[in-house]
């Protein structure tokens, strides 16, 4: 067998194990699917009552935005996993078999997307009740969750590596959760950015998860004429901005993690 | 043949370590241990907690990498070749490595599939292990709901599935209450039957002598002594006479009036109120023994004689009990390392 066919098939064996701990761990379902829903229903109806966006409704100003946040949150799952599989020495383990180092990360990493992809369709249909509408073409719409995907991919290996470092699932949880909200707030995520302090817009501007939300914005075509994405080069190419990040983020965090994986030990 | 002295059966080794050196820090793991396990037996590797003994089997299963020597497992350089030292390997760590979320099967098909032993023959492998470890009827139910002893049996298991030609056994029974131990030092000694080599570590000196062929005594990263449990323990010498006195103070009597008879520095236990004396002359020892505390007021409540367990080569060696980890060794433990050290 030649490594790469050994790698994905390791792999893939690793990503059956962790989909199957979804299945019996209920709270995971729930971090998937229902805290989603209620804050579509959340940001609809209480942010939606208050903030009037120029050209189009809340709910379709909102749900690229809600996207966005989910799968960045989603991410942290990947850390306080791998912390988790550490800690209770089954690295140890994997490591002593002669499987593909890569293997337990993107088992990992490849079973969150699973649950993050589970997450942008719960909300999807959600939202579709609420009144977002998707106005592109199919084949943009599909391009605009493709790239929320990948996104959210780049992101969780960002986080394996914060996970194999941290080792402390709760910690992982905790920390990763003071970075992320400023991350998804300080952005276009649930208002527009113009009324925002001067350095706070710039941030946003260039907050690629303002330029995520952006895109799929784009992509769903939920904008309007009189609605401005901003002025920045990030926003007035946010596809290309996403690209790039996400091709940063996975350049140095799938050698970074792997390499860390390798020398890592329970104690 | 000298207890020191790494005994040569004439079969190849399953496991050979030359001058292996690990340090964490400025703290030494290991300062040169050399060892050989002849394939199909059993090496128990004693020492107490901190002595280098997971470090040890960490570099074995090529999970650490040692900054100075040589490692091979069954003829494998474990530093050149990792991958294929861990496809003839099994390793059972201290704690029961097995995902809490799959069941018994699940778990074992998964390291099964991770030996790339195939989807059949991983199935089969897990049922008929499942079997043998008495787990057929948890085999349907996720190892969060197993009770220790369970899933320290389903973790050996799952380092067997392969049918590994060594096993690392690390601590198999920390933590175990002592009927589930017996269960495993039962499993543990068919696999020395069925000629699995097994290299095992561990505190328990009864488990050791129950189950080594061989054994090596590690302490502060060196190997301090070698060879059977009848070796070492003839190495300790003579016999022991120990006995239990009705008060504390009667000890202190009993210490006075036993030393010319004691062949080596007699162990007093204010607590238990016992006293182990070594002693040479077997039966006359103890006869003089009685007839120096007749009517000096000392009451004996029990009075014997034994053979030295591995307990006491233990604390001969080392200057500490086996299950403490302190490091401060008492004077006289401290001469007896040094006498083991210069008898090279």
């Amino acid at each position: 067998m030649s490594s790469l066919s050994v790698a994905v098939e390791d792999g893939l064996t690793i990503t059956r194990r962790n989909l199957v701990k979804v299945k019996r761990v209920p709270e995971l379902i729930v971090f998937a699917t229902l805290s989603p829903i209620m804050f579509v229903l959340l940001f609809r109806y209480v942010f939606g009552s208050a903030i009037p966006i120029q050209g189009i409704s809340y709910a379709e100003f909102l749900l690229p935005g809600i996207f966005a946040q989910t799968i960045v949150f989603g991410s942290t799952i990947t850390g306080a996993s791998l912390a988790e599989d550490l800690q209770k020495g089954l690295i140890d383990r994997f490591r002593s078999l002669p499987m593909a180092s890569s293997a337990v990360l993107v088992g990992r990493t490849v079973a969150d997307l699973a649950l993050n992809a589970l997450s942008i369709v719960v909300m999807g249909v959600t939202g579709f009740i609420v009144g977002w509408r998707i106005r592109s073409s199919l084949g943009e719409a599909l391009a605009g969750f493709a790239l929320l995907l990948l996104f959210a991919y780049a992101m969780s290996w960002l986080m394996a590596t914060v996970g194999l470092l941290v080792r402390a699932p709760e910690v992982v949880q905790q920390a990763s959760f003071i970075v992320i909200f400023p991350l998804t707030f300080i952005a276009n995520t649930f208002v527009p950015t113009d009324n925002f302090p001067t350095v706070l817009k710039w941030i946003a501007d260039w907050n690629p998860v303002s330029a995520v939300v952006q895109a799929a914005r784009e992509l769903f075509g939920n904008t309007a004429p009189g609605l401005s994405a901003g002025d920045t080069w990030s926003l007035q190419n946010p596809v290309l901005y996403t690209l790039i990040w996400s091709a940063l983020l996975l350049a140095v965090f799938v050698p970074l993690s792997v390499r860390i994986y390798r020398r890592t030990s329970s104690r | 043949m000298s207890v020191l002295t790494p005994s040569s059966t004439g079969m190849s080794d399953a496991i050979l370590v030359e001058g292996l050196q690990k340090r964490f820090g400025s703290n030494t793991a290991l300062a040169g241990v050399d060892l050989t396990v002849p394939e199909g037996s059993v090496l128990g590797l004693l020492g107490p907690n901190g002595a280098g003994k997971t470090t040890v089997v960490r570099i074995l299963t090529t999970l650490l990498q040692p900054d100075g020597g040589r490692a091979e497992v069954a003829g494998i350089d474990v530093l050149r070749e990792p991958d294929r030292v861990r496809a003839v390997i099994g390793l059972t760590g201290q704690y029961a490595a097995v995902d809490e979320y799959l069941t018994g099967f699940e778990n074992l098909e998964m390291v099964g599939r991770l030996y790339r032993l195939g989807k059949r023959e991983s199935r089969v492998r897990a049922d008929e292990l499942l079997e043998r470890f008495d787990l057929t009827d948890a085999a349907s139910r996720p190892a969060k709901t197993y009770s220790g002893g369970m899933r320290r049996r389903l973790d050996i298991a799952a380092s067997l599935i392969a049918r590994p030609r060594v096993l690392f056994l690390d601590e198999p029974t920390t933590g175990l209450d002592p009927r589930s131990r017996l269960g495993m030092w039962e499993f543990i000694a068919d696999l020395a039957t069925g000629g699995t080599t097994i290299l095992l570590t561990t505190q328990y000196l009864e488990e050791a002598d129950r189950l080594a062929d061989r054994m090596v005594v590690i302490d502060r990263g060196r190997v301090i002594a070698r060879g059977t449990a009848d070796e070492l323990k003839a190495q300790v010498g003579g016999q022991r006479l120990e006995l239990t006195v009705s008060s504390a103070a009667e000890l202190t009597d009993a210490v006075r009036l036993l030393t010319p008879l004691a062949a080596g520095e007699p162990q007093a236990d204010e607590q238990t109120r016992r006293l182990s004396v070594p002693v040479r002359g077997g039966t006359d020892a103890l006869a003089e023994a009685l007839r120096l505390l007749a009517g000096s007021g000392v009451e004996v409540l029990d009075v014997g004689l034994r053979r030295p367990d591995l307990d006491d080569v233990f604390l001969s060696l080392t200057g500490h009990a086996a299950e403490d980890g302190s490091d401060d060794g008492t004077p006289a433990g401290r001469t007896a390392t040094q006498t083991a050290g210069s008898a090279r």
